[in-house]
Order: structure tokens, then C-alpha cells, then sequence
């Protein structure tokens, strides 16, 4: 890769361009843009978890006052492809998993919506469900990849035999519970058919992920779809192309000319809009007598739905993680009634280096070994799964850095030996990483208009993690301009198209677009333009991604309380050091690296959506049942990085920022709670009740 | 069943009308377009509707608009003296205190609300004493906002804001 850009913004602490809007309310999101004449949708959802639909009687409901329409399976309209089950929103009456729609009011108010979406009778033919994943089941299955599109397993040398004539070896199972993303801003939709052109205001991290998606559905062109999305509250992966803005659309059909309204309930988006799959997982490691690993392998056994499959990805990180000769990865799945997972935060990563992270720490001890230093002792000279030289890895780096900041080398190695007041205190570390990942399909145009400005567009969102300001910024310095001579729109599919905001990837692929379109520009234009001078241009190939593995890491220490009579819990201390390429903005970069460090505290302490066999649903979905970290969870709470230049991954030199900070946090705590007690756990979330002996 | 009503938002005064069973929240949303409160929840979980109500914080989720006839409501919008933000608003600001910003207004108009009850020295959880007064250390900025939900994770910035602010 050539050509990367002089920073001059980039690397400076702008304030977010859309703050002001934030802190007054006043940024509008999906459900907020004014329409006229609106309508209210409510959905009925199944309370089976798996058979057939046989009547819906909307006898009662239709008559009820302010009620337009009740759509059912029988009425809906037909949409042209039906290959994806989870999309096909009212085609048929089978039920794949409890929660899915099954029939929607429309009304004049949300109130009577609701209202009458209670009186809407559903009669079922149940048949026996199956929500169980377990290690034992007989149907677990190879799928053909893992998301998106790694090989399923890989095996290098002979790790059983590497194993089994190791000097030291630990061969333990980890398990993550089922966790539900939760972006604070429900997912809602506002639809409206004009003829037959369709604008969704949309709160969603692909507006041409849903408007392809959608006019697939419908069988339009795309240029029929217009998704409006300027300001998106949170997403973490699940704010795709779901049933609700399918039947958001499907429901706007009916009442043509009349915008519908559809706002998931919290309770809802627990079974709708995916979720980070359970995941058991087995690790053996094997070592020679200094510490050094001959033998990784990586067994993974997680579920996925029966009427569509995602397959998370989480023993990848273990291919190029550590140097071992002998190393093997498998992931299995049990297809089941439950809804479909999807993306959660470092899907693959997140999951899989809990466990990875966890086993280290404990070949450490088993080692006699520190465990700063026996990560430093395994560190590959070449990615260990491609044999690719790495563009850049400062693992080590960040390893000694956070060792230094942290006070690391003043630790005492043994377990349980530390008492304050009642509480057993601890720290642990754990690595992170995540792949520079770039998603083809984005474009950028960039006009020149009056008053020396230029306006720059492209179909980006911002869902919170400053993409408003840092597009800004790149876009400033690849036109070698000031940030306040640079209109950024973004948001919309009428502009230029962006890749989806997912897999750390936005700014990468995003970011190259406006830098391609900011050189076409002046190679056409010059320094000088005229006004209305344009010129557009797309993310170019990097030949680059051949010859290098191209990964971000980072090192996270926890200091850790457990108080000895209760086995609460608490985590006053967490630093992150990270190495992530070029910084494009420090504050919002610090922003994005501590928000993902507290959602992985979050993880570690308290995530957990509890499945009831019997009904084949989650039983804890709410706020109240379903427990985030609260503002009085955090301690002190920090994340640096150090300088990195990586002239390979892209033209701004960064690597993608948004998921390696939950990547490692909960081994590190959990590391750190078993440093304090003495007591390992292998399942998370690390509540009390676990810590009571 | 319909019922007129009168509230007062952020200076203005509205007359509407609204279904018995619509909560403060819906009534300023979908009635009167003020969108500055989020809905979150709708169950008095998050935070993210959190309104100044006559004068105190209160979760407009939770609260069904026939109940508050004639009430005076402040949003974070209407925190701001014109084109002057609220000095809560601007720490936030300063302090990057957000990323996506769904939960900010209901935060800042906590955080606004809170102050004034460590003002008048309500005790919390955390406070060593009952009544004397408190001192309003990051322990009890954290205890007092956790009724805010982040899922972003903004906490450690809202925070330093408050703490800015309170100084
Ligand atoms: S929306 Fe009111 S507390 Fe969540
Ligand atoms: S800023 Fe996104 S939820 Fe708080």
C-alpha cells in the first residue's frame, strides 16, 4: 500500500461534529423524523416454539376503534423470495421459534395497536421444541464455514501427540451464556410507500445492507429502497436486516401512503434481533518444560437456529494467536427452535479469547511462569495460520507497557494471599486482538460548493462511534483542507454506497473511499476548483492483504475485589494498551476502546440470557432480568495505545477500533478473580454465588 | 378515552389530547413531537426518558400523562439558555461523556436533577451519613447516575463531566 495520507487532523481531539445535537436530544433517530398522518404497528408474536399456525381469528381486533389493519400469514402481502426464513415475515404458518411474528396490528396510536394485538387469537399445531445446547447431543454438525467465510476447522502437525507427550498440559472446557446485544435505542423502523418506491427511516448499521435487502424481498431495483439513517443509537452488531423492518414494509404495503411506525419493545428485540450464541469450549495446551507451547487445539460447540444458520467464528482467533507447531480448531452446532444469533461485539474474538485468554493464564501457573511473560515467551515471528509475515504486531509492546503503567512487576504470583478488609483482591491480564478487516462496496463523492467548501458523501452511519468526526477528519487531510471546510453527509442510501458498520471495519473501507475520491479530486481539479467541480471514487484493492496478516491487538489488566463472606464481585481497576494502527481521533478512539472494556466487564460480571427449556424462550428479557453494567460498576477504568505506523492495512494507516476492546476483558478479570481467590471459573457470567465455597 | 390536557415544555405551554392509557413519554414523543426523552425501555429500566418534572428527575416511561395535568417539564433540550448549552451539557461535550447519544439526554437531565438533590443533601446508598450533608466523591456520582443505563459504555467520561461540573 502506498500513499499514506500526511495526518494533520487526523490524530487531533476534535469534539464530535454531532455532539451539540446529542447532549440537546435534538439529533433525530429513526422513529424521530416527523412524518404526517402516521400509523402504529404492534406485532403478535408465537408462543410456541416450533409447529404450525392454524387459525388467527382478528375477529375482535378489527372491530376494536382505530384499528386499520391486522395483518396474518393468510393476508399479508406475498414478497417475492422467501429463502431466508428468518426474513420471510408472514409467508407461511410455521413457527421456527418462539417470538416470531405471527400476525401485526396496525392502528391509529401505539396504544390501541397494542391493545388490539392482545385480542388477535392464534391457534397452534404444537410440535415438540428442542432450545437445549449440550456437549453431548448426537446431531451436532460441521457447518461448511464459519461467519463469514473462514474454513470450519483447520489442523496443523499432530496436536494429539503433541499433546499427549507435552511436559506440562492443561485440557480444560470454558462456556459463555447466551448474550443479547441491547443497544440502548430500540430497533424501529418508520416505512413509507410512495407507489411503488419504499423510504425506510431506519435505525440500522447497514442502510445498503437493508435497502439490498429489502428490495430483494420485494422484488425491486435497489434505486426503488431509500434508507434514512443519520443518527443510530448503538447497534453492536444487531441493528442488520431483521423481520422488523421487513414487516414494517410488508405492513406500510396495506396502509400505502400512510407512514407505519414500529419500534421493537425491549422485551421484543430478546427474541428477534439476534444474539451472541452459547458457546463450550474445549482447550488443551501442551508445553515444554521452559514454557514454550507445542500443542494448541480449539473445539468449539455452539448453536444456531433451525431455519437459518450463523455460524460464530470463535476458535479463529486461536489460529494465529500464538506460535505452536501442533494446532487444531473445530467448530460443531446444534441447530435448534430458538431464534436466530447473529453479530455481538467481536463475534468469534469475544467468546473465543475469553476461553483462549483463561487457558493461558492457567498454563502460566502450571508453567511456574508469569503470565505477562509466558504470552511474550509464545509470541509467533509469522502468523502461524498463513505463514504470512504480520503487517504489524505489537502484542508484546502493549504487553510490557500495560505491565509497566499497571504496577505488574510489584505482583505477588500466588493465588489467594491478598485480604483487605473482608476482600480478596487480585489482578490479571489477557490479550486482545481483532483482524483489520475491509468490506468491498463503498463509494464516496466529493463536490466542491461555494465558499472554498467541499461536500463530501457517502452512505456511512454513525452508531455512536464517530464516524460524523473522524470521516471528517480523513476527509480534511486527503484533500488537504481544514475540518471546517469539509461537509461530511452520510447516513443515506441516496448517497454514494457504504459498507455495513460492522467488523471494526467502517473507517477502513469508508475512510479509503473518501481517500480515493479526495485524489481523484485534486488529480482533476487541482488546488483550485470551480465551483460544482466533482468527482466520485471507491475503495481501491490492496494487494497488500495478500502478503501480510493484518491484525490490531491489545493487553488488558483487572485489578479484582471478591469479598470473602458474599463472593461479590467488583472490578476497580481495568486498563487496556492497545495497538490499532493510526488513531484517527484520540477522544473518540478512547471513547470507543473504555466503551468496549465496560460492555466486557459487562460481560464478565453480569451477562447472561437464561433460556427456559420449557417455552423455548428467554426468560430474563428486560432490563431488569437481563443485567448491564451500571455506571456503579465501573471503577477506574483506562485505555492507551501506542504509536503504530502500518503503511499496509489502508491509506489512513488504521486498523479498526470498535471490537478489540471487549476482546480479552473478561479472561482478564476472570484471571484476576481467580489471582484473588484462588477459585477458577469456566462459566461465565462471574456472579457471586460461583466464588462461595 | 381521550382526555385533554395542558402541559408545559421547556417554556412552552400545549394543550392535547391523549388516551388515558398514554404515558408522559409517548405523550411528549408522539404527541407533541419532543423526541429529546428516549424511549429505552418503557419500563422504567434505562434512564434514557429521564425529564426534569417539575423540578425533579423522573422516568416519563413510568409516569401516564392524565396524572400530570398542568405539569412543567425540562428535557436537555430545554436545559439550554438559546444557543448556550447547560454546563452539564457541556461537560458532557468536553468529556466525550456519549458515543451514539440515545441515553444522553436522559443522563444530563439526571445528572441536572442530582446535583440538586446533593444540593439539598438527600443522602444515597453510598453516603456515610444520613443527614450532614454529602460530599460528592466519584463513588457517589456512580451511585447516584447508575439508575442511567449506557449500554455504549460512557460511564467512566459521564463521570469526570459531572465531577467537572460539581467542582
Ligand atoms: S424508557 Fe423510561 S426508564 Fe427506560
Ligand atoms: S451513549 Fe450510547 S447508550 Fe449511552
Amino acid at each position: 500500500m502506498t500513499g499514506l495520507l500526511e495526518p494533520r487532523a487526523i490524530g487531533t481531539s476534535l469534539e464530535r461534529l454531532d455532539g451539540r445535537a446529542k447532549v440537546t436530544g435534538t439529533a433525530p433517530y429513526a422513529f424521530e423524523h416527523p412524518v404526517d398522518n402516521g400509523v402504529y404497528l404492534h406485532p403478535v408474536q408465537s408462543s410456541i416454539a416450533r409447529g404450525r399456525i392454524t387459525a388467527v381469528d382478528a375477529t375482535e381486533a378489527e372491530a376494536l376503534d382505530g384499528v386499520i389493519a391486522v395483518l396474518t400469514p393468510a393476508n399479508a402481502p406475498r414478497l417475492v423470495s422467501g429463502d431466508d426464513r428468518e426474513l420471510a415475515v408472514l409467508q407461511s404458518d410455521e413457527v421456527g421459534f418462539r417470538g416470531q411474528f405471527v400476525a401485526a396490528v396496525v392502528a391509529e396510536s401505539s396504544e390501541i395497536a397494542r391493545q388490539a394485538a392482545d385480542m388477535v387469537g392464534v391457534t397452534y399445531d404444537r410440535q415438540p421444541h428442542d432450545t437445549e445446547l449440550r456437549a453431548d447431543r448426537d446431531d451436532l454438525y460441521a457447518p461448511g464455514v464459519v461467519n463469514p467465510d473462514y474454513p470450519t476447522d483447520t489442523s496443523d502437525g499432530d496436536p494429539d501427540g503433541a499433546f499427549a507427550s507435552a511436559a506440562v498440559t492443561i485440557d480444560e472446557t470454558y462456556t459463555t451464556p447466551m448474550e443479547h446485544n441491547n443497544p440502548m435505542e430500540p430497533h424501529a423502523t418508520v416505512a413509507l410507500w410512495a407507489g411503488d418506491a419504499l423510504t425506510l427511516y431506519d435505525s440500522t448499521q447497514g442502510p445498503n445492507l437493508v435497502r439490498d435487502g429489502i428490495a430483494g424481498l420485494f422484488g425491486l431495483p435497489a434505486d426503488r429502497v431509500r434508507v434514512i439513517a443519520p443518527h443510530v443509537g448503538g447497534g453492536f452488531g444487531s441493528k442488520t436486516l431483521h423481520a422488523n423492518v421487513v414487516l414494517a414494509a410488508v405492513a406500510a404495503r396495506v396502509v400505502a401512503g400512510r407512514p407505519v411506525k414500529f419500534a421493537l419493545t425491549r422485551q421484543q428485540m430478546f427474541s428477534l434481533v439476534g444474539y451472541r450464541t452459547p458457546t463450550i469450549q474445549r482447550i488443551r495446551l501442551g508445553a515444554d518444560s521452559d514454557g514454550r507451547l507445542t500443542a494448541i487445539t480449539h473445539d468449539v460447540i455452539e448453536q444456531t437456529s433451525r431455519i437459518k444458520e450463523f455460524a460464530e467464528q470463535t476458535a479463529v482467533p486461536t489460529r494465529s494467536m500464538y506460535a505452536a507447531p501442533n494446532r487444531r480448531t473445530t467448530h460443531r452446532l446444534a441447530a435448534l427452535d430458538v431464534p436466530v444469533p447473529t453479530w455481538m461485539r467481536g463475534p468469534g474474538e469475544c467468546p473465543g479469547m475469553y476461553a483462549l485468554e483463561s487457558a493461558m493464564d492457567e498454563m502460566a501457573l502450571a508453567c511456574g511462569l508469569d503470565p505477562v511473560e509466558f504470552r511474550i515467551r509464545n509470541e509467533p515471528d509469522v502468523d502461524p495460520e498463513s505463514g504470512l509475515p504480520f503487517s504489524s504486531r505489537n502484542l508484546v509492546a502493549c504487553l510490557r507497557e500495560g505491565a509497566r503503567r499497571f504496577g505488574w512487576e510489584r505482583r505477588d504470583p500466588i493465588p489467594a494471599a491478598r485480604r483487605e478488609d473482608g476482600w480478596l483482591v487480585g489482578t490479571g491480564v489477557a490479550a486482545s486482538t481483532f483482524p483489520v478487516i475491509r468490506i468491498p462496496g463503498s463509494a464516496a463523492t466529493i463536490r466542491r460548493v461555494h465558499d472554498g467548501r467541499y461536500r463530501v458523501e457517502i452512505a456511512a452511519v454513525d452508531i455512536g462511534t464517530g464516524t460524523w468526526t473522524a470521516l471528517t477528519q480523513i476527509a480534511a487531510d486527503a484533500l488537504d483542507v481544514p475540518v471546517d471546510a469539509v461537509d461530511l453527509q452520510i447516513g443515506d442510501t441516496a448517497l454514494p454506497p457504504a459498507s455495513v458498520a460492522g467488523g471494526s471495519s467502517g473507517i477502513t473501507s469508508w475512510g479509503s473511499a473518501v481517500v480515493d475520491a479526495a485524489r481523484e479530486f485534486r488529480e482533476k481539479y487541482g488546488p483550485d476548483p470551480e465551483d460544482g467541480d466533482e468527482a466520485g471514487g471507491a475503495m481501491p484493492d490492496n494487494p497488500d492483504t495478500e502478503r501480510f496478516a493484518m491484525h490490531a491487538y491489545g493487553a488488558q489488566f483487572a485489578e479484582v475485589r471478591v469479598h470473602a463472606d458474599t463472593g461479590e464481585i467488583r472490578v476497580p481497576r481495568l486498563l487496556g494498551v492497545f495497538a490499532a494502527g493510526r488513531i484517527i481521533n484520540p477522544r473518540t478512539a478512547r471513547s470507543q476502546f473504555v466503551g468496549a472494556m465496560t460492555m466486557g466487564l459487562s460481560m464478565a460480571l453480569h451477562e447472561d440470557s437464561v433460556m427456559d427449556p420449557r417455552f423455548g424462550q428467554v426468560a430474563n428479557h428486560d432490563f431488569a432480568g437481563y443485567h448491564i453494567a451500571t455506571n456503579a460498576d465501573i471503577g477506574s477504568i483506562d485505555a492507551i495505545w501506542i504509536e503504530e505506523d502500518d503503511p499496509h492495512v489502508n491509506a489512513m494507516g488504521s486498523k479498526g477500533i470498535g471490537e478489540i476492546g471487549i476482546v480479552g476483558t473478561a479472561a482478564a478479570i476472570a484471571n484476576a478473580a481467580h489471582h484473588a481467590t484462588g477459585i477458577r471459573i469456566r462459566d461465565l457470567p462471574l456472579t457471586a454465588d460461583k466464588y462461595i465455597r | 378515552m381521550d382526555v385533554e390536557m395542558t402541559l408545559r415544555v421547556d417554556g412552552a405551554r400545549y394543550r392535547l389530547v391523549v388516551d388515558t392509557r398514554t404515558t408522559l413519554l409517548d405523550a411528549l414523543r408522539e404527541r407533541l413531537g419532543i423526541t429529546s426523552p428516549k424511549k429505552g425501555c418503557d419500563h422504567g429500566q434505562c434512564g434514557a426518558c429521564t425529564v426534569l418534572l417539575d423540578g425533579r428527575r423522573a422516568t416519563t416511561c413510568l409516569a401516564l400523562a392524565v396524572a400530570h395535568d398542568d405539569a412543567e417539564i425540562i428535557t436537555a433540550n430545554g436545559l439550554a439558555a438559546g444557543e448556550e448549552l447547560h454546563p452539564v451539557a457541556r461537560a458532557f461535550l468536553d468529556h466525550d461523556g456519549f458515543q451514539c447519544g440515545y441515553c444522553t439526554p436522559g443522563q444530563i437531565c439526571s445528572a441536572v436533577g442530582m446535583l440538586d438533590e446533593v444540593e439539598a443533601g438527600w443522602p444515597s446508598h453510598v453516603s456515610e451519613e444520613l443527614a450532614g450533608g454529602v460530599e460528592l466523591d466519584d463513588e457517589e456520582i456512580r451511585e447516584r447516575m447508575s439508575g442511567n443505563l449506557c449500554r455504549c459504555g460512557a460511564y467512566a467520561n459521564i463521570v469526570a463531566a459531572i465531577r467537572e461540573v460539581a467542582r
